[in-house]
């Protein structure tokens, strides 16, 4: 069993919560004293050894953790390099979500709170929050896009049947963005006895911050497993798929400063960067401000939020976390935009390989692997963020 | 570049009157693009004390349904800052004896306003006579380390918005740094979600009146009638109506009549 969280690196979060000039919180006063409370009080809470104790201890018998490191032997055959995957769709409610779930829902209770409001895309955010209230025996309630709810359906049920109000968000896209601000909406309603428990790394400080380190489980393990398996703690290569950010986030933390290992983020692409039918972020975005933080956004000239699409709705946002932006920035990390197309290709590719469905999102990362220019000895570790059985429907329209 | 504020519109409003003042919202572009300055000057000359303009924005959590779907329209009609400004450039020029006098508030999110550029944008308001801005999601510490030096140069108020849950020291810093009047969110709430005042309501606008502050207050969202409007001004120098306007505009048309008929029943 882990015991406490390894100290952070020099890409930690400013005091004003910013990275480089990406982050902050950009928020209505009706949210300042919410997020004020959370800013004031998150480190002090999961610095305290009781939460750790009952976090640690969350993870490694409810969650599971830790997550196997699989060495992919036919699939690093097939790509030419050696390819280990960080299980994390073996994490109970199939996906990384949970390990922030886990780690907010404590800081809620700490904080007194009696009501969780969460906004989710793919409904593994949604199922790891309805999971952790269901628990804990706290109100759930969740915000999903109409047409998330309709291309997510086994998920929708999933957070009823676990207790949850699942709220279809009708406005604008009808996907995670819209999500987000009903969710937001609804936390300006309930100020007092509703904590928001943020799924990715987006969002006013400190949500990025504090995801990042809940999160930071994953690469935390990688040393350990890799040093196991290599005798190195470092990878060449950390791939991890990007809508928000929040996997790659925990599997880039403890890499952040070791300037040898390359940070791989897969952004979808769509139906193609230039189609109009996208969600590439940093190919298509520039500098702005949404959901109350500054970072690289999808917009028009004018300001206004595009709409983003991918066939993965877990990465059909506008916008990255505030710190991929500053990897982006900085170029700290390497930013790839995969289509749809070649997701589903690299999940099909996976499940024949491997014996492993892999979430859409997921297939993300693993279709950067070609692109990459990958040596034979180079040692590279995907983020395998989520399980594929929620994308079947979508998946077996291209079977 | 800070100077002092001199010659704003909403402070010379305020200096001469400090009782029952109406601030009516609309949303730029809304119904038709061709709409905003027509409304602008059917507002005046129902006897508006000041009028905010909303900046169309595709989304903006502090609001409600109402509000949101104006925008939307406003967007789907092509209203840009671009395109409020140009008509806005000519209201204040007397040209057939009507210019606009009444000050006039930009509210919008800050995220079309960063692109269009923070000087630039300051700028623009200058030139076509707006009075102050409202940008809920630009908290103040942010405007005060960032953009407060450009606002005074330009001689633009930026209105700050204070909650029942805003801390009595953050209150007093917000009105120690404030010019113009402080907007007074009634509930814990987005607009247009409010029915009523309520007790807790009361007690949130007696403590307030009891801090006097330096700034005035006008009260907003949950404002939609006479009788909303009376119970505000008791307690504040006066309120804004936004959603209620709105769906004034939705169901009775945009015409000079109809903006005069929605003012004299909130004023009664």
């Amino acid at each position: 069993m882990q015991t406490t969280f390894e100290p952070a690196t020099s890409f930690e979060v400013s005091d004003k919560g910013f990275y480089g000039h990406f982050g902050g919180a950009f928020i209505p006063e009706m949210l300042y004293p919410n997020v004020d409370e959370l800013r004031q009080n998150y480190l002090k809470i999961i610095a305290d050894p009781a939460f750790q104790a009952e976090f640690w201890q969350l993870l490694d018998d409810y969650v599971g953790r830790p997550t196997p490191l699989f060495l992919a032997k036919r699939l690093s055959e097939k790509i030419g390099a050696t390819i280990y995957l960080k299980r994390e769709d073996l994490c109970h409610t199939g996906a990384h979500k949970i390990n922030n779930t886990i780690g907010q829902i404590l800081v809620a209770q700490r904080l007194g709170k009696k009501r969780i409001v969460a906004e989710t895309g793919a409904g593994q955010h949604g199922v790891a929050t309805a999971t952790v209230c269901a628990l804990m025996g706290l109100e759930c309630i969740v915000y999903m896009g109409s047409i998330d709810m309709e291309r997510q359906k086994p998920n929708v049920d999933r957070m009823r049947m676990l207790g949850a109000t699942v709220v279809p968000a009708t406005s604008g896209s009808q996907t995670l963005k819209d999500a987000t601000n009903e969710a937001m909406r609804h936390w300006i309603n309930n100020p007092i006895d509703t904590h928001y428990i943020i799924g990715s790394v987006v969002g006013p400080h400190p949500y990025p911050d504090m995801v990042a380190r809940f999160q930071s489980v994953i690469s935390q393990e990688v040393k350990k497993q890799l040093f196991a398996k290599t005798g190195s703690e470092n990878p060449d290569y950390m791939v991890a798929c990007v809508g928000g950010g929040s996997n790659a986030a925990g599997a880039f933390y403890h890499y952040l400063n070791e300037p040898s290992v390359r940070l791989v983020a897969a952004e979808a692409a769509g139906q193609g960067v230039t189609s109009g039918h996208s969600a590439a972020t940093t190919a298509l975005g520039k500098p702005g401000v949404l959901h109350g933080s500054r970072t690289i956004l999808m917009q028009t000239e004018d300001g206004q939020v595009v709409e983003p699409y991918s066939i993965s709705a877990g990465l059909d946002y506008p916008g990255i976390g505030p710190l991929h932006a500053h990897l982006f920035e900085s170029g700290r990390g390497d930013f790839y935009a995969i289509t749809d197309d070649e997701a589903l290709a690299a999940g099909f590719e996976l499940s024949k390989l491997e014996g492993i469905i892999p979430a859409l999102e997921t297939a993300h990362a693993l279709a950067a692997l070609p692109k990459m220019n990958l040596q034979p000895d180079d040692v590279v570790v995907v983020c395998l963020s989520g399980r594929g059985d929620k994308d079947l429907s979508t998946y077996s329209k291209h079977l | 570049m800070t100077q002092e504020l001199t010659q704003n519109r909403i402070t010379d409003l305020f200096a001469t009157k400090s009782d029952r003042l109406l601030n009516v919202y609309f949303t730029a572009g809304f119904p038709t693009i061709t709409d905003t300055v027509p409304i602008l000057r059917g507002l005046q000359a129902a006897g508006v004390d000041l009028v905010e303009i909303g900046m169309p924005y595709s989304d903006p959590v502090a609001d409600g349904e109402t509000i949101q779907k104006s925008n939307e329209r406003a967007l789907t009609n092509g209203m840009s800052l671009k395109t409020l400004f140009a008509q806005l450039s000519d209201c204040r020029k007397d040209t057939s004896g009507d210019a606009v006098t009444v000050p006039i508030l930009l509210m919008g999110y800050i995220n079309p306003v960063l692109q269009f550029g923070i000087e630039n944008f300051c700028q623009q308001c200058r030139e076509v006579g707006v009075d102050g801005v409202i940008l809920p999601d630009l908290p103040l510490d942010l405007y005060l380390a960032e953009y407060a030096a450009t606002f005074r140069k330009y001689g633009i108020v930026n209105v700050s918005l204070i909650t029942p849950q805003t801390a009595e020291s953050r209150i007093r810093h917000i009105d120690e740094e404030s010019d113009g009047f402080i907007y007074m969110v009634s509930s814990a709430s987005i607009t247009g979600s409010v029915k009523g005042v309520s007790d807790a309501m009361r007690a949130y606008f007696e403590r307030i009146e009891a801090m006097n502050l330096r700034n005035p207050l006008l009260i907003g969202f949950g404002i939609n009638n006479h009788e909303t409007f009376d119970t505000a001004s008791q307690y504040a120098n006066g309120a804004i109506v936004g959603s209620a306007f709105i769906r004034h505009l939705e169901e009775n048309g945009t015409s000079a009549a109809s903006i005069q008929a929605f003012v004299q029943t909130i004023r009664a």
